[in-house]
């Protein structure tokens, strides 16, 4: 019974735009070879932080949500987080059905609001 | 320092009405408390960033525990502070 899996990361302000989202491509690209099936990716942009990580007070916020069986997966991807210099901090959150159900209903307000910024969904008639 | 006898009171200062706390997720029936959600969960922190008691707030011990659980979280990850002032 594959679970959801819900990982947030941060990027180092250093990197432009494009580079942030070289790398989270980067992730998503291991985590697709590793047979997890990405459900939802965001991308929330250049955020400021509550308090500094790293002498740095912004950084690029990105969300994947996934489904997988294996736990290797999970740690395989932290093990690459923790390696890549540009990430500064990573949260891996299993979802249980509430929190999963709670997602479902985000990503369907978040299409029929104001539309998730990296991929422009395709303008299907929004019932929110 | 002036006893209390001296001290007399037109009528005796009752407590005030204590009113019926609830826990307003039961109420209002949330489920799950959103970790990356920072605004909702400023209503559950005080000025300088702590976590509000369930005497203040009422919320049951269940929903406490997750509250705590998705504040602590939205720390890790810089949404909400550790220490603040004036957080408000």
């Amino acid at each position: 019974m594959s679970k959801h899996y819900e990982t947030v990361f941060i990027l180092t302000p250093v990197l432009s735009d494009e580079q942030a989202k070289e790398t989270a491509k980067k992730f998503k690209k291991q985590l697709g070879d590793l047979g997890a099936k990405i459900v939802s990716e965001e991308f929330w942009g250049l955020k400021k932080l509550a308090y500094p990580i790293q002498k740095k007070s912004t950084g690029f916020y990105h969300l994947f949500e996934y489904t997988t069986d294996s736990i290797t997966l999970v740690n395989e991807l932290e093990v690459a987080f923790k390696r890549d210099e540009r990430v500064m901090r990573y949260l891996t959150v299993a979802l249980d059905k509430h929190a999963a159900e709670y997602a479902e209903k985000r990503r369907t307000k978040i299409k029929g609001g104001e539309g998730v910024p990296f991929k422009q969904p395709k303008k299907e008639k929004s019932n929110a | 320092m002036a006893s209390n006898s001296e001290i007399r009171y037109l009528n005796p200062p009752q407590a005030e009405q204590k009113r019926k706390k609830y826990c307003r997720f039961k109420k209002s029936g949330i489920k799950y408390i959103d970790y990356k959600d920072g605004d909702f969960l400023l209503k559950f922190i005080n000025e300088q960033g702590k976590l509000l008691p369930r005497r203040l707030t009422g919320t049951s011990l269940k929903f406490q525990h997750k509250v705590s659980q998705a504040v602590k979280r939205a720390r890790h990850l810089a949404i909400l502070p550790y220490v603040a002032d004036g957080l408000k």
